[in-house]
């Protein structure tokens, strides 16, 4: 259960730039909900996964996260029950290491990093049949740096490695936009997968229609820092791409674009 | 072959510094400038020691100490007090000059000639047969150095090294494997430091004396070294491993690890300014020697001056 209480968030305050993100900005997300959310460029998505994740700072308000405050923890503490896959396929991994030694860094997560060894040798089959689930040819290149990797390689494994250890919430941030069509289809499968698997409580950001209507649970529409648009369950199945992009044309005319 | 002798010696000293470098440029992305001060910070204290009769291998130990503590120091100053990497360092260089004078007794020059080294002492009178004794130094530095060089090597590969090496490769990772990357590069800082004021130590004890200005340039024969061995070593393959690779991807197919890359390329490094002095160049324009092929290497190298000019 995540919850996002009257939230305030500007930016630049103070300035002649002053602009205003949220203003009492109040949304709850329950237990095992795929939340899709989809809006225009500056509409306030992004900023909402930095705000859950802490990567940003908010003005004024409460985050709580099954109940306990963690508006004012730090946002490594935070990651401890939250998995995060960026639109970027880099941040997920690290190019200089081998697919082996990151499969190894992300099964340590929420364990001491101490002087034990890095890799646990007894772990190399699982972390091989994990790759093979990907169907991506990864598993017979461990030793093979992420770097060479293709994007949608990366982001398959940067996928893999946020969802390898025990996590409640999945943060995906637009983490398709990056890739060409037929890969983004299989990272999507990918995804939904793992959710429904790991019975994860999931936010998705992204700007392709047809995902935000074929995956998740709940859809959600960000317009200048509100939900426009928030529907769940069998309203959700019912809401079509035409649908979405209707509303979308409707903002823009009341904006008189 | 004394010359060549003395490239050894210089060269294994300056492969321990190398080390150090090697994790803060190298694995962590970070241009520490501290190394100008750690280094005679080493030599100090060890200086101070033996003066004072203190065993010779106690001080490389309590150099690494000294080291690392201001490594720590220069990682809070970037970290927590948010002052930007390339400063933090410069900082502690400059706070650090007077903190060696003053572990020297405020002498800028403190001789230990008469006393006890890890190279000079009577368990080696005793055991050592005359004819290896002009190797004596060499061998002892081979043995620190090849210490050092495993240590870091098993240590890289522990849990808490992949960390470090994630830390310079992608901080964002990091965060989200629910770690402090702040913390992660405060250790990495503390180990390099480490090393570079156990070679302050070891310098001290194979010249017999301690002198203010040794530090000045050694961040510039660190960046060297590793720069050259890096370009020069970490690529080159045996025949061995070419042909592993041939059975199937899944071997491990590397050519030199970077760490004894960087040692090479910290001999390759000395050879050259020794070069440089048998070719008419006068001792007292060793630091310009210095800087000169290092610029020489980064243009040759093709680094352009990318990750240096970078910070600065």
């Amino acid at each position: 259960m995540l919850e996002l209480d009257h939230i305030e968030k500007f930016y630049n305050a103070g300035t002649v730039h002053e602009m205003c993100m949220f203003h009492d900005f109040s949304m709850k997300i329950g237990d095992g909900e795929f939340v899709s959310v989809v809006g225009s460029n500056g509409s306030g998505k992004t900023s909402l996964l930095n705000l859950i994740c802490g990567s940003i700072p908010l003005d004024a308000g409460t985050i709580r996260m099954n109940g306990k405050d963690i508006t004012h923890m730090s946002e490594f503490r935070r990651q401890r029950q939250i998995g995060r896959v960026y639109q970027n396929p880099a941040m997920g991994t690290c190019p200089s290491m081998t697919i082996l030694e990151n499969m190894s860094l992300a099964d340590n997560k929420g364990k001491s990093f101490n002087l034990r060894r890095g890799t646990d040798k007894k772990r190399i089959d699982f972390y091989r049949e994990q790759l093979r689930s990907l169907g991506l040819g990864l598993e017979d290149k461990l030793h093979v740096k992420v770097g060479v990797l293709s994007g949608g390689q990366r982001q398959a494994m940067a996928l893999l490695m946020s969802t390898m250890t025990k996590i409640e919430f999945l943060i995906l941030d637009e983490h398709t936009a990056a890739l060409d069509p037929k890969t983004a289809e299989i990272i999507m499968e990918l995804t939904g997968k793992l959710v429904r698997e790991k019975g994860l409580t999931s936010i998705m950001v992204t700007h392709n229609l047809r995902y935000a209507v074929e995956y998740g649970n709940r859809l959600v529409m960000m317009h200048q820092g509100h939900a426009i648009m928030d529907v769940a369950g069998e309203e959700k199945a019912a809401v079509r791409t035409k649908d979405i992009l209707d509303k979308f044309n409707e903002i823009s005319i009341e904006c008189g674009n | 072959m004394s010359i060549f002798i003395g490239i050894l010696e210089e060269g294994l000293i300056y492969a321990i510094l190398a080390l150090g470098v090697y994790i803060t440029y190298k694995i962590l992305d970070f241009p520490d400038l501290s190394v100008d001060g750690t280094f005679p910070m080493g030599a100090a204290l060890t200086a101070m020691l033996i003066s004072k009769d203190a065993s010779p291998i106690l001080t490389l130990f309590l150099s690494f100490g000294a080291g690392a503590a201001a490594g720590c120091l220069t990682g809070f100053i970037h970290v927590k007090l948010r002052v930007r990497d390339l400063l933090s360092g410069i900082i502690m260089m400059t706070a650090l000059y007077s903190v060696n004078l003053r572990i020297a007794g405020k002498k800028a020059n403190l001789p230990i000639f008469t006393k006890e080294t890890i190279f000079d002492n009577g368990f080696f009178d005793q055991t050592i047969p005359e004819g290896l004794k002009p190797f004596l130094s060499v061998l002892v530095l081979l043995v620190i150095v090849a210490i050092c060089k495993v240590l870091l090597d098993l240590y890289l590969n522990t849990r808490s090294g992949y960390l470090l090496r994630a830390v310079g490769d992608n901080e964002t990772l990091v965060t989200s494997l629910a770690k402090d990357k702040g913390m992660v590069k405060l250790i990495g800082l503390a180990i390099a430091n480490g090393f570079v004021a156990l070679a302050g130590s070891v310098y001290c004890q194979q010249k017999g004396f301690f002198e203010i200005s040794t530090g000045t340039g050694a961040i510039v024969i660190g960046l060297a070294n590793v720069i050259i061995g890096m370009k020069l070593f970490k690529n080159l393959r045996f025949l061995g491993a070419g042909a592993k690779k041939e059975e199937g991807s899944e071997k491990k197919s590397y050519g030199l690890k970077a760490t004894t890359a960087v040692i090479l390329g910290s001999l390759v490094y000395r050879s050259c300014v020794a070069f440089a002095i048998a070719l008419g160049m006068e001792a007292s324009d060793l630091k310009l020697v210095t800087a000169v092929l290092f610029l020489l290497i980064l243009v040759i190298g093709g680094q352009k001056g990318k990750k240096v000019a970078g910070h600065a």
